[in-house]
């Protein structure tokens, strides 16, 4: 099943890169497809079906423009400590709990976070994440995983769990 | 109007990325200099090929904006991933952090992982010893 998806989201991605439906342009398609699940099909993540359910679909959706947001405002957040004078960070490597159980959900949690205002994911173990953060406000560990990963965490078990 | 909108958003990209690198001249270490080069970065590559798409949806070709959206789906999967491997990997290489550091809390996972990876180096050796051996 998850190669299944696989095989269709590659051959996906090759009729929209080359945009045509040239007969030729699909069978080599199905080739290349075929042969990029054949030998990474099984590093999929398990549980990859899941996602197709349109709750979830609906879900993710909702989720891309609230973390554009935070996104964005990152991005202002690392230019003013960039362009200030001072340079006003306080860095250090902190170590969070998260709740979240799935690989696909502790991976996209990451790689938000990584995105999001002043915070870098460095290693992910079991449970715990360590995270480079550039700007150390308090040293309440609920607090910082409110801070952090409170943000994402309920979206994203609503998608992937 | 829609060709001012896509000026726009180029510029307004262009300026992200100029803000990412100066903060790579800026900052003090890897990891804040990773920071600054991934979020910056991202966004402003982002929004130069949104601009590109939306401007090429609007006269040039479809396919090439088809494109220029893919693209931008993944550099915005990727470039997380690839900040952390290199952070990652400056820690266990030994890369320090910054003086000025309030908190380290990675050092004992790090110890421990270096330790792993010594064992396991330290296995295969074995292994390729006793190969060496019997032949």
């Amino acid at each position: 099943m998850k190669r299944l998806l696989g095989f269709v989201g590659a051959l996906l991605l090759w009729l929209l890169l080359f945009w045509s439906l040239n007969i030729w342009v699909i069978a080599a398609g199905v080739g290349v497809a075929a042969v990029a699940t054949a030998l990474l099909g099984s590093i999929a993540p398990d549980g990859l079906e899941r996602v197709l359910c349109l709750r979830r679909v609906g879900y993710f959706l909702l989720y891309l423009p609230y973390f554009l947001y935070y996104c964005v405002r990152a991005n202002f957040d690392v230019m003013l400590r960039v362009v200030h004078p001072d340079v006003p960070i306080r860095p250090g490597i902190v170590k969070l709990p998260t709740t979240l159980k799935s690989e696909m959900a502790k991976t996209f949690l990451a790689n938000s976070i990584t995105l999001t205002p002043g915070t870098l994911t460095l290693d992910i173990d079991g449970q715990d994440m360590y995270v480079h953060w550039i700007n150390i406000d308090t040293d309440d560990v609920k607090k910082r995983t409110a801070e952090i990963c409170g943000r994402f965490e309920p979206m994203l078990r609503r998608i992937f769990e | 109007m829609l060709e001012t909108i896509c000026y726009w958003l180029v510029g307004i990209g262009l300026a992200f990325d100029f803000f990412g690198c100066l903060g790579l001249v800026r900052l003090p270490d890897v990891y804040n200099r990773a920071q600054a080069a991934t979020k910056c970065v991202t966004l402003g590559t982002c929004m130069i090929l949104f601009g590109v798409a939306l401007g090429a949806f609007g006269g040039v070709s479809v396919a090439m904006g088809v494109k220029a959206l893919l693209c931008a789906m993944f550099i915005l999967l990727t470039s997380p991933v690839g900040a952390h491997a290199i952070c990652r990997g400056a820690y266990l290489s030994g890369v320090p952090l910054w003086e000025g550091s309030a908190e380290d809390a990675f050092k004992e996972r790090a110890e421990r992982i270096r330790e792993e990876e010594i064992e396991e180096l330290g296995e295969e050796s074995g292994v390729q010893r006793e190969k060496a051996q019997a032949s």
